[in-house]
């Protein structure tokens, strides 16, 4: 068995060479599908350029079809899943169960992913990610989506079973670690929302084929939506466990109560995946008790998770930085931090762009009420991509400038640009983001081809600002854009140019290895003095409030009913 | 591992033995949305009138 191990010379981790391998092999195509992804993203932000308008109608579905079951789904599954492999086997020290299935997990997803590319490719199918009936796209899009989500399903089962092998040999005490718990709260998403998938999508392949004469379009929304939406709490889960993994690594933090934040999770795992309803908040089948207690009383607990991390994730690395000694005033920890690190620059984007932007409009959105304003608007992408792109995708890359160069035991082959890069990737999406979210509170339309209605028999003009802001936001796109290609350049080049790593002679040994500090253990900070945090909190809740309440002012506005 | 470590015999809050049993939260985790959102959600679908 100790041959099937090796020793992380930088961090102490004993490592599973079965884990070592999926790991690196998930991370490795998450990567590529990054890359293609994105290109289809690129596209689909230049066609909504109204000044450059890049694509025919035809390629702007196809592209947008594409960009959707790429960047949401695969490059952030196939990432999860080299997640869910490091945060089990690596973190509690353990073997991994069933290498073998997770091998099988693996292929069902590259194949499965595969083949759904190619029917969107071929342009039969194009659908868009949500593919509503009655937009029927080819049995092999189904297909290739449905063997994708057995092959994660696979991959979460070896994660469960990583665990049971882990506690049953003892190679951890007591609790799992917080990233650990993060990790399994995301897997528990992912199991109820391929169950959801398997449930619409496999009786929407047999319509595609013929062998079921119809599916109820409402029907489908909202079993479809427990799968399309929860997938993105998979990502929320899973993106926090990253910040906890980086503040733990990066600063030897540990949460300021491991029981709160468990707790936090905890509502997680009960109540993050109710949001899916407020993709129905305009549905008419649906009674309002049923979309205000999905999305409002119950999702506001899961909000209040959120709100627990965003407090002790900041707050653990002030804890941190006051005990090495940056006291001095309310922000000496913040201003003493590595910016110049991509780790910690990605991190610290990551959650303010997540929190601000993602989580306010999130909340504004899952209201009933204010849903009416910006329902079907650009302002729902300009939401997700401030938690999917600068909260999730972020989170992602900022670990994996720690993982990989870990990991391959190999030097970032551009180590220069790799300190630009969070802040170009960040702060460019950040923008589209917010431009995405003006242009659909002023009413622009998404997923629109041509927003000017050029050939409709009844215009629309639009205010002035609306194809301003989506101009702005083709902008905010390319610079985005520029950031991710510089990620996947490093990561690529690194993988295949990198020069192994040589431990410095004279380079004194670290006083704690990070196998041995906080990202695999329990434990709390110990202190809540944490001043500078708690000021950034209220900055949020002050921007959160004020933020709600000009909504329903201007839903007063819009909607006229005295 | 480095602060848990109770007493042998202090008994285990309910809450942490609760967050340490990963198949329950499982169990919990799928159970909750099924019957909150799905559930519910295709009842009220299917209780629409069918148009005649």
């Amino acid at each position: 068995m100790n041959g099937e191990f090796r020793t992380c010379p930088d961090t102490g981790f004993k490592i599973h060479l079965p884990a070592d391998r999926l790991i690196k092999w998930n991370a490795v195509t998450s990567v590529v599908f990054l890359l293609v992804g994105g290109l289809f993203g690129l596209g689909v932000a230049l066609t909504r350029w109204p000044e450059v308008h890049l694509l025919p109608a035809e390629w702007f579905y196809l592209a947008l079809t594409a960009h959707g079951l790429d960047a949401l789904l695969v490059w952030i599954i196939f990432f999860e899943i080299a997640l869910l492999y490091f945060a089990s086997a690596v973190l509690l020290n353990s073997r991994l169960a069933g290498p073998k299935f997770a091998w099988l997990g693996y292929w069902l997803m590259l194949i499965g992913a595969a083949i759904t590319n190619v029917a969107v490719l071929r342009g039969d199918s194009s659908v868009m990610f949500t593919s509503y009936v009655p937009m029927k796209a080819a049995p092999d899009f189904y297909l290739g989506i449905i063997l994708f989500a057995v092959g994660a399903l696979i991959g979460c089962f070896v994660f469960f079973a990583t665990l049971y092998v882990a506690k049953k040999e003892r190679t951890y005490e007591g609790s799992v670690p917080l990233v650990t718990f993060g990790a399994l709260t995301a897997a528990i998403i992912a199991v109820f929302t391929i169950g959801a998938g398997a449930v619409i999508l496999v009786p929407t392949l047999f319509w595609s084929m013929d062998y079921i004469a119809s599916i109820d379009s409402v029907m489908y929304k909202v079993i479809w939506w427990g799968m399309g939406h929860s997938s993105q709490q998979i990502n929320v889960a899973a993106h926090i466990s990253c910040w906890y993994a980086i503040a733990a690594i990066l600063f030897g933090a540990k949460p300021l109560s491991e029981k709160v934040s468990r707790t936090a999770f905890f509502l997680y795992i009960l109540f993050l995946q109710l949001a899916s309803a407020h993709h129905l908040l305009v549905e008419p089948g649906l009674s309002s008790e049923y979309k205000i207690f999905n999305t409002s009383y119950a999702l506001y607990l899961a909000v209040l998770g959120s709100m627990i991390h965003g407090l002790t994730v900041p707050g653990a690395v002030e804890a941190a930085q006051r005990k090495k000694g940056f006291n001095k005033g309310l922000f000496e920890w913040l201003a003493k931090a590595p910016w110049g690190n991509p780790v910690f620059s990605g991190f610290a984007i990551s959650v303010v762009s997540f929190g601000f932007l993602g989580g306010i409009s999130g909340v504004m959105m899952g209201t009933e009420q204010l849903n009416l304003i910006t329902h079907n608007t650009m302002y729902v992408p300009g939401h997700f991509h401030a938690t999917v792109v600068t909260g999730t995708t972020l989170a992602f890359m900022a670990l994996a400038y720690w993982l990989v160069p870990t990991l391959w035991q190999k030097e970032l082959v551009l180590p220069g640009l790799a300190k630009w890069q969070p802040y170009l990737f960040g702060i460019g999406m950040s923008l589209a983001a917010l431009f995405q979210m003006g242009a659909g509170t002023l009413g622009a339309p998404r997923r629109h081809w041509d927003m000017t209605f050029a050939d409709a028999t009844l215009g629309f003009d639009f205010p002035a600002g609306v194809y301003l802001m989506m101009g702005l936001n083709g902008v905010a796109a390319v610079i985005g854009s520029l950031g991710a290609a510089i990620f996947i350049l490093n990561m690529v080049g690194t993988l295949l140019f990198g020069k192994p790593k040589v431990p410095a002679p004279a380079a004194p040994a670290p006083e704690e290895p990070v196998a041995a500090g906080p990202v695999s253990s329990y434990g709390s900070a110990g202190t809540m003095a944490v001043p500078g945090t708690f000021v950034l909190a209220m900055i949020f809740l002050t921007a959160f409030v004020l933020y709600y309440f000009v909504n329903w002012n201007y839903l007063a506005s819009v909607w006229g009913l005295s | 591992m480095a602060e848990q470590a109770p007493g042998a015999e202090e008994p285990v809050p309910m809450m942490q033995q609760l967050l340490d049993s990963p198949f329950l939260l499982l169990l919990i985790g799928v159970a909750l949305p099924t019957v909150l959102y799905i559930i519910w959600g295709v009842m009220e679908v299917v209780a629409i009138p069918v148009a005649q």
